[in-house]
């Protein structure tokens, strides 16, 4: 049977082949090939194979190859193979070594020569084998290497050595454009080749380049066209006739190249005309190959400048297609429709019930291609329906990568179309319900936004009514048994915020809930840091209502967990909820105001409110601020010897060590820092310098402004995802520290912060809200079926959403939000969410603000614009590192782009005051503040609750 | 561009397989696999197309056709066109496989592994299709038969193994 067409093979390989034939398993094939690989490695070392043997075992080796096995000890076998002088040998060489290697194989410097040699064969099917290996074989090193081979051979009298030199040629094209560049017309000279097939080949180099560079080529349109119709009026020869089709692959190959070409192109299409009509009417679309090339005539009318008669003609066709029985002809016409709506949306309409049962149609392909289709044809009118379907769709399927798409083209329509606000939530409800997981988070953050800015329209009345029954829905839907992290996080989220607003649920049903959500989730720990601060939220709003707050056991319970928590993260949570619990009513407003979400969060950049403070401190003989461009070359110098703790810290403290009273102190600071220091850069000792930078403002915090320290924690915290470098923990215990020896001491001068930070924010809300006006009308305007007004209205969300960037997290935080803004809200925030920030960044892009809005990738620099810009993704991870140590590194998680330039900048800035100050000044306090701080940066956190906690970070 | 040609059995054992570009053995491996757990999940009577881009990544797509025993599968970019696939498949198996083997079955692509491979070698070349003449490819194979035949009548006289070993 072997024999039969000449290629001869061994009893030996027939056994083989039966043997794995019959293997009843996959272990017992296993076994065989792995017997087989033995003997075939034993005997191909062997000394004097006769060569028919030897390609033998080297077809034997393919083959185990192919069955997944590690054939790698033939491999210099079939080299050498290749360097024989028998045609049939070198063959068999060469196709094992174009089935074995890959273009970067170190073995293929050794075939080079062989390749070069052949190349320049009087065999013609010497030549042809080499060809094949070229193709495969040669990289952008070796190309130089048989270049001149290959193109002498474009000349060569065969044309099959000719078509494959041309192949060859193309391929060197399309894995180095430079190295061939200069020898792209000889593409062209082969159109003119006399034999059809090394035309033909022509056509896919062509295609090719035509597709990089049109205009190039718009010379050719009138060759391409009398080749199309010479080929359509069968002046080719017979053979290359297909089910009675004259040349179609050359047909198809013509008509993809004139759809590039015709392209926005009136004159150039205008030529094409009368031969795609010709196709039209001629072909028979009785075969298979005869509907393709049909297919391609409509793509090519669909590219090219409209011509009614052909929109027509392709019409016909797409209806012929879709009434076909064959599902691969429904298929194409599904496809062809979706072209041809681009240009004549109306052709849609008279499919619709075709449309509706491929629908239907228990073929997954078709269904998805329907999809693809609606999902071009969405407009508001029909938004709900087609939604609808996809979600139902996207319920039934089990193929994620699939589900991820639909998921995400549900929620690109719902935002691009929402009839009402109330759909777009329950739709929203039900893609995360369903696919929770698989949608972006950042998705769920828009809903969140949504809910909470309400829809830009006046009418708060509305708005409060949609949250009502946002969280109405919500508490339905926690009673179902197993929802997706992203969604509970969103549940919690509202619960929190207006869980108690509209006074229909009571506090305890709503932190009961919430309890249960805990519970219920355990070991989602990002869930559980939704719901503790959901609960936070419902308590401050309590009290600051003035009502008594009597904590339910199970809320009592989890408390008592979280405190014990072996994530820090959870563990602040609990002790935030625990100090707003014994906070007045009156200090709860202002960490806590109710409904404030949207609010912007205003910096005081310049910590103006601590004058009076460094004032006095100066007064009393500290040093004076000196700006980090003055101290950043001694810094450098410090942080380059990082690995030398003791050096470095010595460097970067010796101004301040010099001027103090006590020598004894200067020590310890820098044992401080070493402590920082050790701790942190672990992960990237690259850049210590931020690091070292940033440990700074965390010693002052008990002393001036631990609670704002506290407050950043909080806020960031809230929208920070739970996988944390491990580091974090390390800043986590320090601020929970923070919470611990709470030192609320300073109340008065925050207090006077966040008055100022309020009277400068209100211009901003102001303009945000009249940007929301603009969406709406534009969204509510009559041309809704148009995509452009559904983007503006998105583009005026996204400019607000940069006013949201900031109260987002504000919104999530709790005790903390004004005094944390005023320290550390980075300042960038700050510039944008000024009235002409704002106005400015809304203009920048709003289609890349959307696009932003659903990519997963890098929101940060669509979204906030200039600001962000700048800021490399390499300053991004460096941040994300050594921000470790920092205690807004949750920052990262959300406003990424955003919190960067501040952290980068503002811990030089504004901490370093504090630092001089408080040590200079008051030498006791400082004393035992300076050792706190040592303590808690050495991780050995007294009034930790579990000691284990660092043994993770150190270890 | 064409990606891959591949044929398997309906058990999901490669008998052939093609990639235009490299890729580890592994890596094969795994895409035969998840290809054959595609294609035997779906119902008689559907589409010859899939949508890869879950196994193959972006923009690619699969067209496959079944005959007796062997799945053939072709994977493509969106430069080709889906019934044009079909159509190749249909070339190499019934215009090409069954005339060289006549009554074209899985042992005889089992038992002339290499034979395929010229074959296709003829019909595809860098991922483009090349050659759609069937007598074209036949003649080209036939070639090649030929010699094989001569030269196995002539290589029963081993040469000296440390000639070829000295080169």
């Amino acid at each position: 049977m072997g024999s039969q067409g000449g290629f001869y093979q061994s009893k030996e390989f027939l056994d083989l082949v039966k043997s794995i034939g019959e293997a009843r398993s996959k272990a017992e094939e296993d076994r065989i090939v792995l017997n087989e690989i033995e003997t075939l490695k034993r005997r191909i070392s062997e000394p004097d194979i006769p060569k028919r043997k030897m390609k033998e075992y080297i077809i034997r080796l393919v083959y185990i190859e192919m069955l997944g096995h590690d054939a790698s000890f033939g491999y210099i076998h079939a080299v050498k193979m290749t360097h024989d002088d028998s045609l049939l040998v070198k063959r068999t060489g060469y196709l094992a070594v174009t089935l074995f290697l890959n273009e970067d194989h170190d073995l293929i410097i050794l075939i080079v020569n062989t390749i070069q040699k052949d190349l320049k064969s009087d065999n013609y099917l010497v030549v042809c084998a080499a060809l094949n290996a070229v193709c495969k074989l040669i990289n952008e090193e070796t190309i130089p290497a048989v270049l001149p081979q290959v193109m002498e051979l474009l000349a060569h009298p065969k044309e099959a050595v000719r078509k494959k030199a041309i192949m060859a040629l193309h391929r060197f094209y399309q894995k180095s454009p430079s190295s061939v560049s200069h020898l792209v017309s000889n593409f062209r000279k082969r159109l003119c080749d006399n034999d059809p097939g090394v035309m033909g080949a022509t056509l896919c180099p062509l295609f090719e380049l035509i597709a990089r560079d049109v205009n190039s080529y718009k010379d050719l349109v009138i060759s391409f066209v009398s080749i199309l119709k010479q080929v359509a009026e069968r002046r080719l020869s017979k053979a290359y006739d297909c089910h009675q089709m004259p040349a179609p692959f050359i047909q198809i190959k013509l008509l993809k190249i004139l759809a590039l070409l015709g392209s926005g192109d009136k004159q150039a299409s205008e030529n094409m005309y009368t031969v795609v009509g010709d196709i039209f009417r001629k072909c028979d679309s009785s075969s298979n190959i005869g509907n393709a090339v049909l297919y391609e005539c409509i793509c090519c009318v669909s590219s090219i400048y409209p011509n009614p008669k052909l929109l027509e003609s392709a019409a016909d066709v797409i209806s012929r297609f879709l009434k076909s029985d064959s599902h691969n002809l429904k298929y194409m016409g599904i496809d062809a429709l979706g072209r041809l709506i681009k240009i004549s949306p109306e052709i849609a309409e008279q499919h619709q019930l075709a449309v509706i049962d491929c629908l239907e149609d228990p073929d997954d392909t078709l269904k998805r291609k329907t999809f693809e289709l609606l999902y071009k044809m969405t407009k508001s009118t029909n938004v709900e329906v087609i939604v609808d379907r996809m979600i139902d769709y996207m319920i039934s399927i089990s193929d994620n990568h699939y589900k991820t798409e639909i998921a995400s083209r549900c929620v690109e329509l719902a935002e691009q179309f929402a009839p009402s606000n109330q759909w777009f939530i329950q739709t929203m409800n039900r893609v995360f319900e369903h696919a929770g997981d698989l949608v972006n988070i950042k998705v769920a953050h828009s809903l969140m936004r949504l809910i909470a800015e309400g829809f830009g329209e006046d009418d708060d009345n509305a708005d409060s009514k949609l949250r009502s029954s946002a969280v109405e829905s919500y508490l339905r839907i926690l009673g179902e048994p197993k929802l997706p992290s992203v969604f509970l996080q969103v549940i919690c989220w509202v619960l929190g915020e207006y869980g108690t607003a509209d006074g229909m649920f009571s506090a305890s049903d709503i932190t009961g809930k919430l309890c249960d959500v805990a519970e219920a989730y355990s070991n989602d720990e990002t869930v559980k840091a939704y719901a503790t601060t959901a609960l936070i939220k419902i308590y401050a709003f309590k009290i600051a209502a003035r009502r008594k707050v009597d904590m339910l056991p199970e809320c009592q319970s989890l408390m008592e967990e979280l405190l014990a928590s072996h994530s820090t993260d959870l563990q602040q949570r609990a002790y935030e909820l625990q100090a707003v619990i014994g906070l007045d009513a009156h200090a709860v407003e202002c960490i806590m105001p109710s409904d404030a979400s949207c609010e912007d969060i205003e910096v005081d950049r310049d910590l103006s409110f601590l004058n009076d403070y460094i004032q006095e401190a100066i007064e009393k003989g500290a040093q004076p601020y000196i700006p980090e461009s003055e101290r950043s070359g001694m810094l450098n110098i410090s942080n380059f010897r990082n690995q030398d703790h003791h050096e470095a810290s010595s460097h970067g403290l010796r101004f301040e060590a010099y001027e103090l009273p006590k020598p004894a102190v200067q020590s310890r600071i820098p044992q401080a820092l070493i402590a920082s220091t050790e701790i942190v850069p672990v992960p990237e000792p690259m850049y210590p310098r931020e690091s070292y930078q940033t440990t700074m403002p965390s010693i002052p915090s008990d002393a001036g402004s631990a609670e704002l320290k506290l407050r950043l924690e909080g806020v960031q915290k809230k929208w920070g995802r739970p996988t944390y470098t491990p580091a974090t923990s390390t800043s986590n215990s320090t601020s929970q520290k923070t919470v611990n020896g709470t030192s609320q001491g300073d109340g008065a001068s925050t207090v006077s912060s966040m008055r100022e930070t309020y009277d400068s924010r209100k211009p901003q809300v102001e303009v945000s809200h009249e940007k929301q006006k603009l969406a709406a009308s534009l969204f509510g305007g009559s041309s809704k079926t148009e995509k452009r007004p559904a983007t503006g209205h998105k583009a005026a969300k996204a400019s607000s959403h940069m006013v949201e960037k900031s109260h987002v997290p504000k919104s999530s935080m709790e005790v903390a939000s004004d005094k944390a803004a005023s320290a550390q809200q980075p300042p960038d925030l700050l510039d944008l969410g000024e009235p002409t920030a704002t106005s400015t960044a809304l203009q920048l892009d709003p289609f890349k603000q959307l696009e932003g809005l659903l990519d997963t990738t890098e929101v940060a620099s669509a979204v906030n614009g200039a600001p962000a810009a700048s800021v490399s993704p390499d300053i991004m991870a460096l941040y994300v590192d050594t921000a470790a140590g920092i205690h807004n590194k949750n920052d990262a998680d959300l406003l990424s782009g955003l919190s960067n330039p501040s952290v980068t900048n503002m811990p030089g800035t504004t901490a370093m005051p504090q630092v001089t100050q408080s040590s200079s000044k008051r030498p006791n306090p400082k004393d035992s503040l300076e050792k706190d701080a040592l303590v808690r940066q050495m991780g050995v956190n007294p009034s930790s609750q579990n000691p284990n906690l660092f043994k993770d970070l150190l270890g | 561009m064409i990606k891959a040609v591949m044929v398997m059995n309906t058990q999901g054992k490669p008998r052939l397989a093609k990639f235009f570009d490299f890729l580890p053995v592994e890596k094969q491996q795994e895409l035969i696999r998840r290809v054959f757990g595609v294609l035997c999940s779906r119902p008689e009577n559907v589409s010859n197309f899939i949508e890869a881009e879950s196994i193959f990544g972006p923009d690619s797509r699969l067209v496959y056709n079944h005959f007796a025993t062997l799945y053939f599968v072709v994977v493509f970019d969106s430069s080709e066109n889906e019934l044009v696939m079909l159509d190749l498949i249909q070339l190499l198996v019934q215009q090409t496989l069954e005339r060289c083997f006549k009554n074209v079955c899985e042992l005889d692509i089992v038992f002339n592994y290499s034979k395929i491979h010229t074959i296709l070698d003829e019909i595809i070349l860098g991922g483009q299709v090349l050659e759609t003449r069937s007598t074209e490819i036949m003649r080209a194979v036939e070639e090649i038969s030929k010699l094989e035949a001569a030269t196995n009548a002539i290589s029963f006289i081993p040469k000296s193994a440390s000639s070829w070993l000295s080169r």
